[in-house]
């Protein structure tokens, strides 16, 4: 039998791959919402060196940066799997567990990964800053708070944007890892659908296209940003 | 006690195939990375473009994709199954991951080389022309050894990228550290004593390459290493001076 195009259209596997792509951007902005957090703390801690908390942070930045992120993803998952279902059942919201644990996982393997580089793009960030900056606030009499919202942030943001959306590229790109552990986003919904079917060539392929179209949209976005930044900058 | 000796052996097992794995796809991944720098360099627009869109393709999705369009999507289309040659490299897991792997990393250094083939002076390459060096021998002279000298550090980190990159063959029944890792973690329930063993390796095999990387461009850099050496002598006798 041929199988094409049309017969995904019409088994109605179109509605479950694009549900699939909205769980993936879903967990990719979550993850990329949370690693950005640990980013900018951990970016902070780096940049000012201090000192028990820093060696922290080297630590968890080479560890993750260093290990493939599916044994990440193994460890957070197995580890947490008896623990989480013992909770969610003694408080008797088994269903829960099904659909809520995973993503809840998922968010938290993928975040700690992208957290790990953000620490790094942060840290470069907050490290081109010139230090006379912060000194003539510093002069200034403004407070640390301040510096940070007024002085550090503004300048780490701006010349941090290539390098978050790097970032961005490769934490989308990772959520396909957590299919491994069974949530339902675009590649689990490809390969459900590749295994019932039995024609995984074309199910793959639409899931490459989907994320293609994911990466390329968001580059085009990072793109006007940029242009946006520099423009306010030459002014 | 017990644990270690029962897990160090299996995960040493999938060292080499880990080690295995990314030696045959960096070597593959490099010659064709060159290759497509070169092509996306060159006045003939079919192959720039051919070359753009190869990279942007193979860095806008995910290698798990890849490594399942080749490994389960493949074996489907008729062309490559009658193929014996062809058949014969997606039939097996670890060719596959071999594949998948080595076109992955040849989009991603295919950029690194491209940008350092960029940074070399347009002046050294007239200079070439002009002493009438024929195309290859200047490649050959003066940009290739200019550009990966700019590239080495930025290749350094695309190296890593493959290693971990291996770790994905274990979900196409290869077995290297992340495949006998789940496996002895689902066996024994030491989840975290296993995630550091095996997460030893890897830090292991990271920090090789990295040394390695880093002698290469030792190596490279040494006529700048002794011209730093030239200047900052008299400049220590300055600084006493003032």
């Amino acid at each position: 039998m041929e199988f094409g195009l049309w017969q995904v259209w019409d088994a109605g596997w179109v509605t479950a791959i694009l549900r699939g792509a909205a769980v993936t951007i879903a967990v990719g902005l979550s993850s990329m919402v949370a690693g950005l957090l640990i980013g900018v703390v951990c970016g902070l801690i780096k940049w000012a060196r201090i000192f028990p908390l820093s060696l922290l942070v080297d630590g968890y930045t080479s560890v993750v940066r260093g290990v493939p992120e599916l044994l990440v993803i193994y460890l957070l998952f197995f580890s947490s799997v008896e623990f989480v279902t013992k909770v969610i059942t003694a408080f008797g919201y088994a269903g829960l567990a099904e659909s809520g644990y995973a993503f809840v996982i998922a968010v938290i393997a993928i975040g700690a990964i992208s957290g790990a580089y953000s620490t790094e793009v942060i840290r470069g960030a907050l490290a081109s800053i010139p230090n006379g900056h912060i000194e003539a606030a510093r002069a200034l009499g403004l407070s640390g708070g301040r510096i940070f919202r007024r002085i550090i942030a503004p300048q780490m943001l701006r010349i941090a944007v290539p390098g978050i959306n790097n970032v961005w590229q490769t934490t989308i790109k990772d959520t396909a890892l957590v299919s491994v552990v069974g949530l339902q986003e675009l590649m689990r919904i490809s390969y459900i659908g590749a295994n019932s079917t039995r024609h995984p060539f074309i199910f793959y392929l639409i899931a490459a296209v989907v994320y293609l179209v994911i990466t390329l949209v968001s580059q085009a976005g990072f793109d006007g940003i940029e242009r946006l930044l520099r423009l306010r900058a030459r002014r | 006690m017990e644990l270690i000796q029962l897990a160090v052996p299996v995960l040493l097992k999938g060292l080499w195939v880990t080690a295995a794995l990314t030696l045959v796809s960096v070597l593959i991944g490099f010659n064709l990375g060159l290759g497509l720098a070169l092509m996306r360099l060159s006045s003939n627009a079919f192959a720039a473009g051919f070359a753009k869109y190869y990279s942007n393709v193979f860095r806008g999705t995910p290698l798990l994709v890849q490594i399942f369009i080749f490994y389960y999507g493949l074996g489907e289309v008729s062309l490559i199954r009658d193929n014996a040659v062809l058949w014969w490299v997606i039939s097996d897991g670890s060719r596959c991951a071999v594949l998948a792997l080595a076109l992955n990393t040849a989009a991603y250094t295919s950029e690194i080389l491209r940008g350092g083939l960029m940074s070399v002076p347009a002046g050294l390459v007239e200079a070439a022309q002009a002493c009438g060096m024929s195309r290859i021998l200047r490649f050959r002279r003066i940009e290739f050894p200019l550009a990966i000298r700019q590239a080495l550090p930025a290749y350094g980190n695309e190296l890593i990228l493959v290693v971990k990159g291996t770790s994905l063959a274990s979900t196409i029944t290869v077995l290297e550290i992340t495949g006998y890792a789940k496996r002895l973690m689902s066996q024994t329930f030491a989840i975290f004593e296993i995630f550091a063993i095996a997460g030893v390796l890897y830090l292991v095999v990271n920090l090789l390459l990295i040394a390695i990387i880093r002698s290469i461009e030792r190596y490279l850099m040494r006529h700048e290493a002794q011209a730093r050496q030239a200047i900052s002598t008299p400049r220590i006798d300055g600084s006493a001076v003032i």
